[in-house]
């Protein structure tokens, strides 16, 4: 049995074990991440329970997702009533700021005209006060998760940008950190803090997705950017969005925030590893005019401090890395610069964007020997891995079973991570970020070491 | 059961109040149909039991606990299953959320035998399979799928677009079925078919008994043979029952679908007795069973020490063998005394607690007697997917209004096999074993074995969840992974009756002195105390604080 999965053939049809999700999850992650928003999703109802499911059983967090709950009838006759009703019942029960829409697989496939359903809403309520209602396109038959993210990302900044604006001015800087943890968040806030630089931060679920527990009932948990902050992004002196891939490819809400307002958009690598985060901080000193504080130069001294310890574990070793792209070309960065061949860099993602991003940080990627695969799956992962003999597997849970009968450990990041505690706890980004995940990818290797060792040093 | 005030949980509570408070937030037409889908149970002296609407579509908005006919088809009833594959014609998502999420366990035969439930395949439709069908893609993926893995069965699951871009999953199933030689079908199950898993469970049962039940007439080994239906080995529950079978002299002939494999099923018309665990997902087998093979069923409940061995006592009515009779009792006799040991000692903890139990189409039924023997009370309960009948008992069957939603369901037309129906019993035995009270194609639905006064709510949702743990501040809630985390915000232990946790077995005897355990360190757990900060539990501290 286990052997038959080597057999498989190159260009295999059938997507088996995907290293990729669904579009309306991303946007969902977005909504999210918006004070008093809820996501709806235009389709069956399906798909929004599996999506909540999912997302629930990383972040360890109630997570509401409404749905359309189309019928056999609706798929025939179109969703437009649906919608109407969604929207009626979702105002009245939690009474939310903004209803963030996202459609299924379903309504697109038989091509609902949403905009039009909801400039007719409007018309029809003309006398009520709205929430707002930001709609965007998100058919998982053209991309994936992270597509339907930086899809929401820019309708949610389009969609607002256009309203009157507050009075108050913008703030200093806008801040999309592309689908990271909470735990990432909070950090970015930290440093933005730390530096005195205003922000507006698209989306932003660090409460949402990691919060307290409740000494009351919240209908909506609290948490996220504020609407007004958005509707003032336009006004911002800046706007930094990271993701190498995003930057090489699709629209995004910096690009539209630039074309349209004229807003400066630093793009930039998600700050993975101490050369990403060099170039985040020196952004930051430029805007602000003033230098890195100490606290992070001293974050960034001790890093380097505990590659040197560390170095021997680490040098040489060959890593598989999987996931996201931005993340992947993230990890890729760190990898290098502590000695670590990525050997295998894989994505579900098929942006075509990858080889040639992750050839701007290894240019020598070649003779290392350094295979890098878009539109991939878990099946295809294996086959080649097995070619790779690697040591060590960089990615989110799905690649445990991989792992699991490959006997190489597995160092958990990203998304999903759900047969861990914490998933919403760990760090990627910044010197603290890499401190992080270096500490763990070193441990990970001496306890792989320990236990094969028949001696069973304890020192070592 | 009488009806004395003390029926009523909460003398203090008052169950039309929390049902009035439940709907006032809702437009006046979503009220009115939730007003008909929460109960307050009443248990007359015919044993009848008030009406809830249920098995109805969920209003758009509402965020619901169900899925899809889907996730029904694939994930819940064929997912159990080790050596088909499953091959979900769609695009990603929907087979990549019911990848290996269920905790069903499985043990192979030996290292030859199949094992596909690691693995998740789909054709991952694109934008070019939308435009100009998926036919083609799908075939390919069949033929690369038996070209990688020659397994003995490759089943076809449709998810929302695929019906409606016109793919014909079933003609692609026969087409790819003779050119390979192995069995290939196909399920029409698109997620937006009936109103939840429950169409997906029915169009799981047609497709199952046309395409596999009655392809093997070999009839093995053992003297007293059943089916058990309706038991997905969650957490190895079938394991355990398993044992106890085994123990009694009992022979499994195959599970629906815990543990399953594609030639029990073939093989399952030869057994001689069904039983039945979750009626809501698998009576429409055994109802076919019946009719085209002469097999009788019973309802049958392994969750529960008490539960068991009444169950195991019906089994042996049914046979009446002495020997067999004898056996299930030196059984039960020999079970019951750690797990009264473990009962007494739980129970001294957890007696008087309230727990609420919405899940599922039978295990919020089920779960009750578990929390009953350590002297739990379960003051309201709910399922997520179930019919009627699964309420009130099946004696409401033929007044129930089929909607559009259901009739979109095929029900097969089933006749008796010309040479392989057999009645396992006379009517006259079946009469004689009647007369004694025994039940046949019986369930008594979940209102009836609950006190009067308690609330009975279908299909209930996020909100109010939240409504009623605010009210009634329950000692332990039942449900699913999606209501987890809301209700241990407020400080509620919450188990989880789908997948268990990281927990179970559950059924059985062994499962229930788990189970016991499990609630024990649950309600009883020290985390609770801390999540009040300490000014919240005493306000005079906070003022205190904040002088100083
Ligand atoms: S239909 Fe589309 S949106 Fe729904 S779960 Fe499947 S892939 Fe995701
Ligand atoms: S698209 Fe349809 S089949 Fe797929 S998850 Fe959504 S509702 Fe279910």
């Amino acid at each position: 049995m286990s052997n038959s999965v080597l057999k498989k053939k190159e260009n295999y049809t059938p997507t088996t074990n995907a290293c990729k999700l669904c579009t309306p999850l991303g946007a969902s992650l977005v909504f999210k991440g918006i004070s008093n928003a809820v996501p709806l999703l235009h389709g069956s109802q399906g798909c929004s329970t599996y999506i909540r499911r999912y997302v629930i059983s990383h972040f360890k967090e109630p997570v509401d997702i409404a749905s359309t709950n189309f019928s056999e009838e609706t798929a025939i006759f179109g969703g437009g009533v649906n919608l109407n009703l969604a929207l009626d019942n979702l105002r009245k029960q939690y009474n939310p700021e903004m209803i963030g829409i996202a459609t299924t697989c379903l309504s697109e496939t038989i091509g609902d005209d949403v905009a039009m359903f909801l400039k007719s809403y409007r018309e029809q309520r003309i006398d009520q006060r709205l929430p707002e209602i930001i709609h965007v396109s998100t058919p998982s038959y053209r991309g994936t998760h992270m597509d339907g993210f930086h899809g929401a990302v820019q309708a949610v900044v389009e969609g607002l940008s256009n309203k009157d604006f507050d009075a108050r001015s913008g703030h200093q800087l806008n801040i999309f950190p592309s689908m990271v943890s909470p735990a990432d968040i909070r950090h970015l806030k930290d440093i933005l803090k730390a530096f005195g630089i205003s922000y507006a931060m698209l989306p932003d679920y660090s409460d949402r997705l990691d919060g307290a527990l409740w000494s009351e009932y919240q209908t909506i948990q609290k948490g996220g950017t504020d609407i007004s902050e958005i509707k003032n992004m336009k006004k911002a002196r800046a706007s930094v969005e990271f993701g190498k891939i995003l930057e090489g490819g699709r629209s995004s809400g910096g690009k539209y925030l630039k074309d349209t307002f004229g807003v400066p958009c630093y793009s930039l690598g998600l700050p993975i590893g101490v050369r990403e985060t060099d170039a985040f901080f020196k952004v930051l000193e430029n805007l602000t005019g003033i230098s890195t504080p100490d606290r992070f130069v001293s974050q960034r001294e001790r890093l380097i401090d505990s590659f040197v310890d560390g170095h021997k574990y680490v040098s040489g070793i060959r890593a598989v890395v999987y996931g996201e792209e931005d993340l992947v070309v993230g990890m890729v960065s760190l990898l290098r610069e502590i000695g670590i061949i990525p050997v295998l860099c894989a994505s579900g993602g098929k942006s075509g964007l990858m080889e040639k991003t992750i050839e701007t940080i290894v240019p020598e990627y070649q003779p290392l020997g350094i295979s890098i695969r878009e539109n991939v799956d878990f099946m295809d992962i294996e086959k080649q891995a097995a070619d790779f003999s690697p040591d060590i597997f960089i990615g989110n849970s799905k690649g445990y079973t991989l792992s699991r009968r490959i006997g190489k450990p597995l160092v958990r990041i990203g998304f999903p991570v759900h047969d861990r505690i914490g998933g919403s706890r760990i760090r990627h980004l910044g010197y603290e970020g890499a401190q992080e995940l270096f500490d763990r990818i070193v441990n990970t290797l001496i306890e792989k070491g320990q236990e094969k060792s028949e001696i069973g040093y304890t020192y070592i | 059961m009488e009806t004395s005030c003390e029926d009523y949980i909460c003398s203090e509570i008052d169950p039309e109040e929390v049902k009035n408070k439940l709907i006032s937030k809702y437009p006046a037409k979503v009220g009115r149909k939730r007003s008909k889908q929460i109960t307050i149970n009443r248990i007359d002296e015919e044993k009848c039991v008030p009406e809830v609407m249920a098995n109805v579509r969920t209003i758009p908005g509402i965020i619901t606990q169900r899925g899809c006919s889907y996730a029904g088809c694939k994930g819940v009833v064929l997912g159990p299953t080790r050596d088909i594959i499953n091959l979900t014609h769609g695009p990603i998502g929907c087979g990549f959320y019911s990848w290996l999420t269920r905790r069903n366990q499985t043990r192979p035969n030996g290292p030859e035998d199949h094992n596909f439930m690691p693995y998740c395949f789909s054709t991952d439709m694109q934008e070019n399979e939308i435009i100009f069908g998926g036919e083609k893609k799908l075939k390919e993926a069949i033929q690369e799928a038996y070209d990688t893995f020659h397994p003995k069965a490759i089943a076809i699951f449709a998810t929302c677009p695929v019906g409606l871009i016109g793919d014909d999953v079933h003609s692609v199933a026969r087409e790819m079925k003779a050119k390979l030689g192995i069995n290939v079908f196909g399920f029409s199950c698109e997620g937006y078919k009936g109103v939840s898993q429950s169409a997906g469970h029915h169009i799981a049962n047609n497709g199952i008994f046309t395409h596999v039940v009655g392809l093997d007439d070999e009839i093995r080994e053992g003297k007293y043979r059943i089916n058990l239906l309706g038991e997905y080995n969650i957490g190895g529950d079938a394991f355990e029952i398993d044992r106890i079978f085994e123990d009694c002299g009992l022979t499994v002939v195959s599970t629906f679908s815990g543990n399953s494999s594609y030639d029990y099923f073939k093989n399952s018309h030869t057994a001689d007795l069904n039983l039945i665990m979750c009626h809501r997902s698998i009576n429409y087998v055994a109802e076919m069973m019946e009719t085209k093979y002469g097999i009788p069923w019973i309802k049958v409940n392994f969750i529960g020490a008490e539960a068991t061995a009444k169950s195991l006592r019906k089994i042996a009515q049914y046979y009446d063998e002495p020997e067999l009779t004898d056996r299930v009792e030196e059984v039960i006799v020999k079970e019951m005394p750690e797990v009264e040991k473990v009962r007494a000692e739980v129970k001294a903890r957890c007696e008087g607690k309230l727990a609420m139990l919405f899940v599922g189409g039978s295990r919020a039924h089920h779960y009750q007697e578990l929390f009953k023997e350590i002297g739990m009370r379960t003051i309201a309960a709910g399922y997520e997917f179930a019919h009627r009948d699964d309420y009130e008992g099946r004696r409401v069957l033929p007044n129930i209004k089929v909607d559009a939603d259901s009739r979109n369901i095929e029900e097969l037309e089933i006749h008796p096999d010309p040479q392989r129906y057999q009645p396992r019993k006379s009517p006259e035995e079946i009469s004689e074993l009647e007369k004694t009270g025994f039940k046949f194609k019986d369930y008594e639905g979940m209102m009836t074995e609950m006190s009067n006064g308690t609330l009975v709510i279908d299909d209930i949702n996020q909100y109010e969840t939240e409504k009623l743990i605010e009210i009634f501040k329950p000692d332990i809630f039942c449900a699913g992974i999606k209501e987890k985390y809301a209700i241990q915000k407020s400080g509620i232990p919450m188990k989880q009756l789908h997948s268990y946790d990281s927990g179970g077995p559950y059924a059985g005897f062994r499962g229930a002195i788990n189970f016991y355990r499990e609630i024990d360190r649950m309600v009883n757990s020290k985390v609770w105390k801390y999540v009040k900060a300490p000014w919240q539990q005493n306000p005079e501290l906070a003022a205190t604080y904040a002088w100083d």
